[in-house]
This record gives structure tokens, C-alpha cells and sequence, in this order.
């Protein structure tokens, strides 16, 4: 199942606790290759968010630690790394659930993105103009504040929020959350036209299964905090008729 | 009518300088959730640091410059030494530890500057004003405009600047902040470092108008009922709470006093706050989440 192009993000053998004792991931390893979509698919309280935080390095800030394994960012290690400096570097995380800014306006939410690098007001702009191309109705909706849009227009806040920083990797977790089935492909789309054309990687976690896999070019199954399965999307498709040995809840959608 | 106007006005303005208290707490409220019970060390310590400079024969703006940069280094050191170490514990921890720090700020000022009261000399005088008719303190009116200026400051910079517009980004979501890569280290200095400003003009205000003495701090219990009725994360809530408090307690000082025969004013704040509390428990304007449902 291994391809030879070089992977963006390595993943191996991590293990997460939170707080003193709960462990969250238990041996998870994975691997992302550049200029891939990745889809990590499980059922509820599998570990995707886990995972997905313990790339970004923001499960410390939820009392939780790597307490065993190696994660590597284009060769380097960075199991151990800083939030803030991993995105200067090139990984961003979309949260769960959006998490707009709702008291700031949906431009200044957007352009919050871009702070971490420290750009001239020009470059900002630049990047600014560029994620309205991608999301031409957040334009429309600059001045409102973030809090006061739709479920599918505050996803295209976060995703563009996080494009302001200009990722080589993005972590999205579960984007189709709460859309209705057409907002949740306008969605995707974005995705896809944002890794062919900008080069982003995704690693994205979903419990929507089928069109995560319609997407992605590989995916993996968490369960219990380990890999369960994976392979390529097609691969994993076509074997949907035993999803429920190990996608649990999902293979009733 | 003209005389109930007057004591309306006087107590509208002496709310102003309850309103400077409160800010500097819903600034660090807001961006670290904390309560910092040592605001009102922090004013002491500030008026402190600039009069005893300016006994010292350092000009009136050299004194405040100096000032600003020494409640800057605190605001380092504190977060070096006490928010960061203490970064995800519970906000009665933190309460705790600011309660701590209020002790040590206080032992700190009276170890270097002693516990003299100092005289302190804005150059206001606070003569009654005659304006149409009202009899407004000169120095209030002063101390209004500088309040004014400064919310009018930090409104903008709220608004309109990176600093600002990461700060209220923490303030809306600590964690999606940092999924953008904003360093709440450097946030808390700010915003601690700002409140220190903040601390130093209502000390001088208040100095000016009491003396600087240790007794300073107990402003921090007069921003309570303020910041109860303000509701504790919005500046505009600790503005309105100020002025409520402030044209409420004169108000009743004069018209409620003479019939208890006592000063009303020591606790009316309070019974204002507590109804508050039962009726309005988040205050006039506080965290109301925008959401769309
Ligand atoms: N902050 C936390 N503190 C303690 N335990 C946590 C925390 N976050 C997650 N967990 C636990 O870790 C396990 C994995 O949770 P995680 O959120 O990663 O799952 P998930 O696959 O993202 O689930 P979902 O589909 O519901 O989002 C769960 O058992 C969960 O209870
Ligand atoms: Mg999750």
C-alpha cells in the first residue's frame, strides 16, 4: 500500500494521554503524502481529534501530551514542537466545529490568520484578496460579524482563516459537520481545488465516510485510538459492505 | 431640579473614575479569564512609582514614561513568574494567585517607597465650575475627558490594529487562537502590560484626588459592584456600571442619607450590585454569545 513519493507528515507508533491517566491514542501511525488528501474516518471518541492535535501540537493545550511515539514534518522531527511555531512552518488545523471568532467581523477573523508570519499590510492584502477568490461570498459578508453567518459560511471562515497562513499541511477535522449534503460538497470541492492548484496537503478527519472517501486519495480507520484498516480511498470503498466491522456507527448513515 | 441635576451630574462623573478601575480589570478578564484581584494593587503601586519620581525632581512626563515601563517589566514578570506556570489551572486557582500577587505588589511598594501619604499635583485644581448654572467639579470634568480619551484609545485599537484584533480573537476562542498561531504568551503580557497603563492613569486620578496612599487599593472593592453591574468582559458595561454606581451613590447619599442618617454611599453600591446579581446575573452587558440559531 506504500507509495514511493515522499510523505509530508509522518505519524509513528503515537500515543496520547490527557491529563494524568486517559489515553486517547494508543499506537496510531500514518502517513500523509505530499500534495495528498488523506481522510482519517471513525466513530465517535475513536481518536481522530486526537490525532489531528497531537500533529498541531494543540493537545497540550487541553492537558494532553505525546507520551510515547514520533510525529515528522517533511523529514523533520516535530513530536514535541510549539503550536505557534508549527504553523509558522506550515501545519494548520481547522478545529472541530468551526470555531469562528463570533464577536470579530469576518474579515478580521480571516486576516487573524495571517498574523503568525508577520506580513507587510500589503502582503496580507494580497493573501486577503486570494481566500476571497476562493470564498467570493465571504466577501460579501466582510463587515458582519462571524458569529451572525451560516453553518457553511462560518466552515469557509475557518478554512480560510487557516489558509492565511499559508499551509503546506491542513488539518481539517470533520468539515462537513452539520451542512446539509450540498454545502458539504461545495465544501469538498474547495478542498480539492485547493490541493491541485495550491499544492496543500489534507489530512481530514470525517465521520461523513462516503464522501470522505470520494475524496480522498487514501484514508485510514481509527478505532479505539489505533489504526484499524487503511488503504487507498477506492480500496476502501469498495469494501464499504463490511463498514460496520469497522467504521461502528457510520455504516448506518 | 437644578440642585438634583448638579449632584446627578457630580455623581456621574466621580463614576468615571470607577469606570477607569474597572476596565483595567475586564481588559485582563477578557483575555485570560482571569479575575486579578490585584488591580487595585497595581493602581497603588503605579501612583506610587510616579510620585515618588517626581519628589525625586524627575519631570511630569519623564515620571510617567518611566511609570509605564516599570508596570511593562511587571507584566512580563508576572507572566513569566505566575500566569504561565499556572496556565491551565482553574480560574479559582488563578484567582488565588492573583489574590497573592496583590499582597506582594503591595509588600513590594511599601519595602522600596514606604507608606507615607504622598500629596500628588496634576495641576488641576478641583474648584466648582459654574456651567450654566451647574456647580461641576473642574477636576472631575479633567478626569472625564481623560477617561474618554483613553476609551476612545483603546477602542480603536480594539478595532483596528493586529494586537487588538488578536486579543479579542483570544478573547473569543482561546484554542482557535492558537490554531492560527497566536502565542497567548505574548497576548497575556500585553494585556497586562496595558491594564499596568491603565492602572497608572486612575492612580494618578485618584491620587490626585485622595492623596496616594495604601488605602488606594481598596478601590479595587468599589470596582466590583461595578464590573457585577457592568457585567465583567465588556468595556462598555464597566463604563455604564462606573456611571451608574457613581450618579446612583450621590443620588442616594442625598436624598436616601438624611433619612437613615448615615452615608448611604459606603454600601449602596453593593445593594445595587446585589440586585443586579438577582435579576441581571450577567450584567447590563455581559457575555450575551451572538449566535445564529
Ligand atoms: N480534552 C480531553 N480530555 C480528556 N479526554 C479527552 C479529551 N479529548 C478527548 N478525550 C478522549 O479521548 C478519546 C478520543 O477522543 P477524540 O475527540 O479524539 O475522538 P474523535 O474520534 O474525534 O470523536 P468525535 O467523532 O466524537 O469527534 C475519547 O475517549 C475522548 O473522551
Ligand atoms: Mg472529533
Amino acid at each position: 500500500m506504500m507509495t514511493t513519493a515522499a510523505p509530508i507528515l509522518a505519524v509513528d507508533n503515537v500515543h496520547v494521554i490527557y491529563g494524568q491517566s486517559i489515553l486517547a491514542l494508543r499506537g496510531i501511525t500514518l502517513r500523509v503524502n505530499e500534495g495528498s488528501i488523506v481522510a482519517l474516518l471513525g466513530a465517535n471518541g475513536a481518536g481522530k481529534t486526537t490525532t489531528l492535535k497531537a500533529i498541531s501540537s494543540l493537545v497540550r493545550a487541553e492537558r494532553g501530551r505525546v507520551a510515547q511515539g514520533e510525529i515528522r514534518f517533511r523529514g523533520d522531527i516535530i513530536t514535541h514542537a510549539d503550536a505557534a511555531g508549527l504553523v509558522r512552518r506550515g501545519i494548520v488545523q481547522v478545529l472541530e466545529g468551526r470555531r469562528c471568532f463570533a464577536h470579530l467581523t469576518v474579515e478580521q477573523n480571516i486576516v487573524a490568520g495571517g498574523y503568525a508570519h508577520r506580513p507587510s499590510r500589503r502582503v496580507l492584502a494580497d493573501d486577503l484578496d486570494r481566500v476571497y477568490t476562493w470564498f467570493p461570498r465571504l466577501k460579501q459578508r466582510r463587515r458582519t460579524a462571524a458569529g451572525l453567518n451560516s453553518g457553511g459560511e462560518q466552515q469557509m471562515i475557518a478554512i480560510g482563516r487557516a489558509l492565511m497562513t499559508r499551509p503546506k499541511l491542513m488539518l481539517l477535522d470533520e468539515p462537513s459537520m452539520g451542512l446539509a449534503p450540498m454545502l458539504v460538497e461545495e465544501i469538498f470541492e474547495i478542498i480539492r481545488n485547493l490541493n491541485r492548484r495550491e499544492g496543500v496537503s489534507f489530512l481530514l478527519a470525517e465521520q461523513n465516510t462516503g464522501f470522505a472517501l470520494r475524496y480522498a486519495d487514501h484514508a485510514y480507520v481509527v478505532e479505539n485510538g489505533q489504526v484499524s484498516a487503511h488503504g487507498t480511498a477506492a480500496d476502501l470503498a469498495a469494501r464499504t459492505d463490511m463498514a460496520s466491522l469497522y467504521l461502528g456507527a457510520i455504516a448506518t448513515d | 431640579m437644578q440642585y438634583f441635576l448638579t449632584i446627578l451630574l457630580s455623581g456621574l462623573l466621580a463614576g468615571v473614575m470607577y469606570a477607569m478601575v474597572a476596565i483595567g480589570f475586564v481588559l485582563i478578564y477578557k483575555a485570560s479569564g482571569v479575575f486579578n484581584f490585584a488591580q487595585g494593587s497595581m493602581v497603588l503601586f503605579a501612583a506610587l512609582t510616579f510620585v515618588t519620581l517626581t519628589e525625586h525632581g524627575v519631570p511630569f512626563w519623564a515620571a510617567f514614561l518611566a511609570t509605564v515601563a516599570v508596570m511593562i517589566a511587571g507584566a512580563v514578570i508576572i507572566e513569566r513568574l505566575v500566569l504561565r506556570p499556572l496556565a491551565d489551572r482553574s480560574p479559582l486557582t488563578l484567582f488565588m494567585a492573583t489574590l497573592g500577587l496583590s499582597f506582594v505588589i503591595e509588600g513590594l511598594a511599601q519595602l522600596l517607597m514606604g507608606t507615607d501619604v504622598h500629596q500628588l499635583d496634576l495641576g488641576i485644581d478641583d474648584l466648582p465650575l459654574d456651567i450654566a448654572g451647574l456647580q461641576l467639579s473642574q477636576f472631575d470634568l479633567f478626569a472625564s475627558a481623560v477617561a474618554i480619551g483613553l476609551v476612545v484609545v483603546l477602542s480603536v485599537v480594539f478595532d483596528r490594529t493586529r494586537i487588538g484584533i488578536a486579543l479579542r480573537a483570544v478573547a473569543d476562542d482561546v484554542l482557535a487562537a492558537q490554531s492560527i498561531g497566536i502565542r497567548l504568551p505574548v497576548i497575556w503580557r500585553i494585556v497586562w502590560s496595558v491594564s499596568g497603563v491603565v492602572a497608572l492613569i486612575a492612580g494618578l486620578l485618584w491620587g490626585a484626588r485622595q492623596g496616594v496612599q495604601f488605602s488606594l487599593t481598596m478601590i479595587v472593592l468599589k470596582a466590583m459592584p461595578v464590573l457585577i453591574i457592568g457585567g465583567f468582559s465588556s468595556i462598555a458595561g464597566a463604563i455604564v456600571g462606573g456611571l451608574l454606581v457613581g450618579a446612583t451613590e450621590s443620588l442616594a447619599d442625598i436624598y436616601i442619607g438624611p433619612l437613615v442618617n448615615g452615608a448611604v454611599s459606603n454600601w449602596f453600591a453593593y445593594i445595587l450590585a446585589v440586585g443586579f446579581l438577582l435579576i441581571r446575573p450577567s450584567g447590563l452587558f455581559g457575555d450575551r454569545t451572538i449566535e445564529r440559531v
